[in-house]
């Protein structure tokens, strides 16, 4: 029993997609990334596909490099891609399958003085995210490209931290070569990763809650995907306790499928009443009180 | 009729993103992203 209590929990399908996401683990040690057939296809997560370990493409680079480059202004396959899963299972990719996610969960229970960001910074903050996907991942990348009509990936240039993370730290341990290019670059990518971890130490998931432009695309999809979330309101008692142990400060009460939520079932293992449910909805979903969805 | 709506989006969105998908197959995207995918991306480590 405890070890299928142990399977199901969400660290270890977090750790266990990660593992998946990364099985080169053989590149780690040679400091030479995978060049499988398997790159073809975007993993869920943000997940850096210069890792050694990456056997998948990252969703937001593989748009960048479509958009980026001079063959196509549009990428109907990686969007398609993005659109499947965020269809079928909405922001549970950011709670569950994402490796910077759960490095950033991992951090957070780090025993220290937690921060509590007011609403009145927190709020606006949350629509940065959707400024970076549209300036660093899709304006930028279209438009300010060189001569050649290509353009760099914007984002993992100069933003994203899981590249420095999974990818640059890794191939530069092991690579000489790689180690006489570092620079200006990379020393701001770096000083960008270590603000993102130690912030996360101090408050949940600055990275997926602000700056995340996968968590950005996700969270359009999280009223309509397959996956849902559901108050029983005839069951539901009205003590928010819900509402106090949610990281994201969904206000679950009055928008459990909020896109903010990353479906990290907090909430649902919180209520006393087991007002909270969760599952797979392939049919019309009726009002909320008579949905039967289950996990 | 809201409920109806959202059935009709999602199934509409997974229809979508087949299609999506096979689109861009055909446009042979796939090998744009598996190009990028399989050389170290410089920019993305923070050296290019």
């Amino acid at each position: 029993m405890e070890i299928i209590n142990l399977i199901k929990s969400r660290p270890f399908i977090q750790a266990l997609a990660a593992i998946i996401a990364n099985a080169n683990i053989k590149g780690f040690f040679t400091g030479k990334i995978w060049r499988g057939k398997s790159k073809l296809v975007c993993v869920p997560g943000l997940n850096c596909y210069s890792c050694p370990g990456a056997i998948g493409s990252c969703p937001i680079g593989a748009l960048q490099a479509v958009i980026g480059g001079n063959k196509h202004n549009f990428s109907f396959y990686v969007i398609g891609i993005i659109i499947f899963f965020g269809v079928t299972l909405g922001r549970l990719i950011c709670g569950f399958l994402c490796m910077f996610g759960f490095i950033q969960d991992l951090l957070y229970k780090i025993k220290v003085p937690k921060l509590k960001i007011p609403p009145k910074v927190d709020v606006p903050m949350r629509w940065l995210k959707y400024i970076v996907l549209l300036v660093a991942v899709i304006v930028l990348p279209k438009f300010l490209v060189n001569q050649f009509g290509i353009a760099p990936p914007y984002f993992c240039q100069w933003i994203c931290p899981a590249g420095t993370l999974e990818g640059g730290i890794p191939l530069i341990m092991k690579n000489e070569g790689l180690r006489s290019m570092l620079g200006f670059l990379f020393n701001w990518k770096m000083g960008v990763l270590i603000f993102i971890m130690l912030t996360s130490v101090f408050t949940y998931r600055p990275f997926c809650k602000y700056i995340c432009p996968l968590g950005a695309i996700y969270s359009f999809f999280n009223g309509l995907s397959f996956y849902q979330m559901n108050v029983a309101k005839e069951i539901c008692n009205g003590c928010k306790i819900c509402e106090r142990k949610c990281n994201m400060n969904v206000e679950i009460t009055k928008n459990i499928n909020s896109p903010e939520c990353i479906r990290c079932g907090e909430c649902k293992k919180a209520c006393k009443k087991g007002a909270i449910t969760s599952g797979f909805c392939l049919k019309s979903r009726k009002p909320d009180s008579e949905f039967q969805g289950q996990m | 009729m809201i409920e109806r709506i959202n059935l009709y989006s999602k199934y509409g969105l997974f229809i979508t993103s087949i299609l999506f998908i096979t689109f861009g197959v055909l446009r042979e995207e796939h090998s744009v992203v598996l190009k990028k995918a399989i050389n170290i991306c410089f920019e993305c480590i923070g050296l290019g």
